[in-house]
């Protein structure tokens, strides 16, 4: 078919000129992207790759002499039982601050939000202890608790029950800590939820009105909930994250002591105590896995919940 | 349900120091279908939101059916709007919003609780509200869309979703705040045909607030024009065009606007324009400035008459628009109704004459009310 040669002689001549035009396209793209890109290798993917290169050797911090040791590390850290108590606890403790972070996060969000002139009030009093230095609190925290001195224990003994050992009962430490750790994320989360709140168009909540929704509770499952549903997602990823992340309360209330190890203690004594940098280094990568799992889960099996 | 009357009895409102509301009375009959038109901030919106329980008026009373409802929860007046988002619930699908009303209703608490409702739901009345669900969905003509979101779903099947969620139920009412305003001119004018059939078919009362005459005009059995927190006028379409009670309505009513000369009664009760009379005589008592309204198909070229000058002609398929501006006073403009056809002859300078056909003239007092006008012979000044 001579007169379909035509057309492609000339389109081919257009290709080329065309690919001459998205080769310099192209540079002049990447020429944009390349500070982000190289900052993002330089501050992210370099360190992890240095991490993962130290998790497979013995390296001690100072120490002259360096081994492959394979995936030793990680088979010792499942062998530990410090490692395996420390995410026992972790686990323990996220299972606490998730729900009870989120939720109550959202209650008082709720109870602020209909507040017309305290509202600015009870937005900044719920604020405060996230805009607080947690090593601060957590001493403030340790005094309040205290077995003798400490007010919370005075009202329990004035109430006539024995006073309660909060930072030294091994069965108390954790759920203790969680409740620091809820006191700590209220009100970021709540700010969140007021944030989803202010969003939702009012019309919607006329409509289930006329539509019989003659009950708040109607009402709330009906617009409320749902239509908070992607910031409902986007609380629970940061408070699982956050809460995976507890470090300055053991820091400060234990220092790890009666079995109050968390992930991340751990982590810091076998990195920068123990100077075992191999090891700690095979301890992140396992840390960052378990959180990368978890979001990826909670992002994925929520998304298809939230998002319409 | 039959449809029921809606009585509103000396409803006052007002937000701080606005009194938005003025003491308004107005009786919708059963299953007549009545427009709130007027300019933005007129208190239209307001009153319906007052009849469907969402705002409490500071006075007066609002009956449904005979029955006073001014204290009831929206939930429990048995009324549906349409609002001019549509107010759709974003996650569920279009069965899921059609069905909510009823659900509400006919379901107890315990059914209607996420995740758990299921167990309590009685088998037989969901059947019934899928049922009534697929027939809302019919006589809208959206059975297909059912299954979808309403993110899926374009501007005019959300406007057919939100009005199947609104009838799935025959309500004592149906309360509409402007809701074809968020769609295109086309699909606007489609709409109104449907709405008004719709209309027909369910025999219901139907109360429509609008800001455009032309969707009041179109479809209502009656109008009540607003103005700054009153009705200026309620009457049949007609009436309002035939015979506005008030400059406000004159103005309001009509495409396009209709033509307004300032105009003076002497002692005699002859009308003057200019020093020109114009051959129409009102009450004496009512000497002073006033203001003559004359539609634009009331006006046709003549020998002489009103001296004009032609700006511009739009040609709007059947019809022609003719601007003119007032020679006497260049700040008045005139707007002459031709057929497509016909020409208009000026001068070299675009100067020509219109009369009007008196008797089909509206005088207005300088407090904007009607007055009394009729056809005298001409005396040559």
């Amino acid at each position: 078919m001579t007169a379909t040669d035509f057309p492609a002689e000339t389109t081919m001549a257009t290709a080329s000129s065309r690919s001459r035009t998205d080769r310099r396209m192209a540079l002049r793209g990447l020429a944009f992207v390349a500070p982000a890109a190289l900052l993002l290798i330089a501050i992210y993917i370099l360190p992890m790759i240095v991490l993962a290169a130290f998790s497979v050797t013995d390296y001690q911090l100072g120490a002259l002499s360096i081994r492959f040791v394979g995936l030793q590390n990680f088979t010792a850290a499942m062998d530990d039982d410090v490692f395996m108590r420390a995410f026992a606890n972790t686990v323990l403790y996220a299972v606490i601050v998730i729900p009870f972070g989120v939720f109550l996060a959202l209650g008082v969000a709720l109870l602020v939000y209909n507040r017309k002139r305290s509202r600015a009030f009870w937005e900044v009093a719920y604020f405060l202890p996230v805009t607080a230095t947690l090593v601060a609190m957590a001493t403030v925290w340790q005094f309040l608790l205290h077995p003798s001195i400490g007010p919370v224990n005075a009202a329990i003994k004035w109430f006539g029950f024995e006073p309660v050992a909060f930072l030294s009962n091994p069965v108390l430490l954790i759920p203790t800590m969680a409740m620091i750790g809820i006191w700590q994320v209220l009100g970021f989360n709540m700010v969140l939820f007021l944030a989803g709140l202010t969003a939702i168009p009012k019309d919607l909540y006329e409509a289930a009105r006329l539509d019989g929704a003659r009950n708040p509770i109607d009402r709330f499952f009906t617009v409320t909930w749902p239509i908070l549903g992607p910031t409902t997602m986007f609380v629970v990823v940061t408070t699982s994250i956050s809460a995976f992340k507890v470090f300055e309360t053991v820091a400060v209330l234990t220092k790890g002591r009666f079995g109050s190890e968390t992930l991340l203690f751990n982590l810091y004594l076998e990195g920068f105590e123990y100077s075992n940098t191999g090891y700690a280094a095979a301890l992140t990568l396992i840390f960052l896995a378990i959180v990368l799992i978890l979001s990826i889960w909670q992002t994925v099996h929520m998304d298809r919940k939230v998002h319409y | 349900m039959t449809p029921q009357s809606v009585e509103l009895r000396g409803i006052g409102k007002s937000f701080g120091t606005e009194n938005v509301l003025k003491g308004i009375d107005l009786s919708v009959r059963p299953g007549e279908f009545l427009s709130l038109v007027g300019m933005s901030g007129c208190g239209k919106s307001t009153l319906l939101r007052m009849i469907a329980g969402l705002e409490a008026p500071d006075r007066g009373t609002v009956s449904i059916g005979g029955s006073d409802v001014t204290d009831m929860d929206p939930s429990e007046r048995n009324l549906a709007m349409v609002f001019q988002s549509y107010a759709l619930y974003p996650h569920m699908n279009v069965r899921q919003n059609i069905a909510t009303p009823l659900r509400m209703r006919r379901l107890p608490l315990s059914a209607r609780l996420p995740l758990i409702g299921g167990l309590f739901a009685p088998s037989q009345t969901l059947r019934e509200i899928d049922a009534a669900v697929e027939q809302a969905a019919e006589t809208l003509h959206i059975p297909h869309l059912l299954d979808r979101k309403p993110a899926q779903l374009s501007g005019g099947q959300r406007q057919r979703v939100a009005l199947a969620r609104a009838l799935v139920r025959s309500p004592a009412a149906f309360l509409m705040d402007e809701p074809l305003s968020n769609l295109d001119a086309k699909l606007r004018a489609h709409m109104r045909e449907e709405l008004a059939s719709l209309h027909r078919r369910l025999g219901a009362t139907f109360i429509y607030v609008t800001h455009d005459q032309i969707e009041a005009m179109t479809m209502s059995d009656r109008i009540a024009l607003m103005s700054e927190g009153r009705i200026e006028q309620l009457g049949t379409p007609d009436e309002l065009y035939r015979s506005p009670a008030t400059l406000t309505v004159a103005r309001f009513i009509g495409t396009p606007s209709i033509n307004l000369l300032p105009v003076e009664i002497d002692a005699q009760g002859k009308v003057a324009a200019f020093g020109q009379d114009l051959g129409l005589q009102a009450a004496a008592a009512h000497a002073g400035p006033a203001t003559l309204g004359i539609r634009s198909e009331d006006l046709r070229p003549a020998a002489e008459g009103l001296a004009v000058r032609v700006l511009r002609a739009e040609t709007h398929g059947a019809d022609r628009f003719v601007s003119c501006q007032l020679l006497a006073d260049e700040t008045v403009r005139i707007t002459l109704r031709q057929a497509a056809g016909e020409t208009l002859e000026t001068g070299a300078d675009g100067l020509t004459h219109l009369a009007f056909a008196p008797e089909r003239a509206h005088l207005f007092g300088a407090d904007g009310a009607r007055r009394e006008l009729s056809v005298r012979e001409r005396v040559a000044a």
